[in-house]
């Protein structure tokens, strides 16, 4: 149990430590190299509760492709960001005072009005003895079918919309044509001609 | 709960191992190493020209297309994995609903197919 806690807090220390980098780091790869940091926190939190799934998920998707997908638009914009971080003294001040307000209102919200609903039922990620991501089975595919469906659907127009907007064919390129290439006869590609002496061939 | 967690105390010595190890081997040159610092050491080395430019350069967007295409197919794995431990207890009406799933991804994989986004010229 002490090693819980001792767990806990080292995920979240590195895990907002970690996401203050993120924020202030000069390079903006370094930025990217701590997001992976912080998801990885993330998921070690998502193992105390009990959510298994939702960790690996966690370590899967955002590790592996988002995180990815960071570093490719961070290299492919290709944008001077010590350039862009010039004005920010100028910011300083007015964002310092929307967050301080931001953050007055979620202490003021949480410590005075926040309770659970009587009727609240405390969800467990591993219900009546079942491993979290089987408890995750048997509810996704029926009971939130349309919620599993549009989940599908969301990815269709993710895939669609990444084509549309990034895929432009070049012209003149010769690509391959597996079946084309290996069903040519020499019939298609050879002739005999009869050159006759001091003539040359059409 | 707590047995679930003994069970991923093995990964939790694994990661302070190696933070250990890793840490020791930033630390330890900073302490031990000759240090004789030059500027001259920190720049750019173009085989002997003055550097051009920065190490940033633009990638081709194709790159980006083809990890989104890998991202959304990822995920489609990712929500088999519920679906195939607890298909015994489900049933037939969670079979389909996962077929309609995969069905929907099959056409935009036809789409892109189609369209040549898989290839690379």
């Amino acid at each position: 149990m002490i090693l819980q806690a001792l767990a806990f807090y080292l995920f979240a220390t590195v895990l907002l430590a970690s996401g203050v980098v993120v924020v202030t780091s000069r390079n903006p790869v370094y930025s990217v190299l701590f997001l992976i940091l912080a998801f990885f926190n993330a998921a070690g939190l998502f193992v105390l509760l009990g959510a298994e799934f939702l960790a690996m998920i966690l370590v899967i998707v955002y590790v592996g492709a988002v995180a990815v997908l960071f570093l490719f638009v961070v290299m492919m914009l290709d944008v001077d960001f010590a350039e862009l971080k010039k004005g920010v003294q100028s910011y300083l001040l007015p964002g310092l005072g929307i967050g301080g307000l931001l953050f007055a209102e979620l202490v003021i919200a949480v410590s005075a009005h926040w309770h659970f609903a009587p009727h609240a039922v405390p969800a467990a990620a591993t219900p009546k003895g079942l491993t979290n991501t089987a408890a995750l089975g048997h509810i996704l595919y029926t009971d939130y079918i349309y919620y599993f469906q549009a989940a599908g659907l969301v990815l269709l127009v993710a895939m669609i919309g990444a084509i549309v907007l990034t895929l432009r064919h070049r012209d003149g390129v010769r690509r391959q044509k597996a079946w084309t290439q290996i069903s040519r006869e020499p019939s298609d590609a050879m002739a005999m001609v009869d050159a006759k002496p001091g003539e040359g061939v059409e | 709960m707590e047995k679930l967690l003994l069970e991923y105390l093995p990964i939790l010595i694994f990661i302070a191992v190696g933070a250990a190890i890793t840490i020791a081997l930033v630390i330890v040159p900073y302490v031990v190493a000759p240090k004789s610092p030059d500027p001259e050491k920190l720049s750019a080395y173009e085989c002997g020209f003055n550097a051009f430019g920065d190490a940033r350069m633009k990638f081709d967007i194709r790159y980006y297309l083809v990890s989104i295409l890998f991202i959304i197919f990822d995920l489609e794995v990712a929500f088999l994995f519920p679906w195939a431990i607890t298909l015994g207890a489900t049933g037939v009406f969670a079979f389909w609903s996962m077929v309609v799933f995969l069905g929907v991804l099959t056409i935009g994989f036809i789409y892109e197919w189609k369209k040549g986004a898989l290839e690379w010229e």
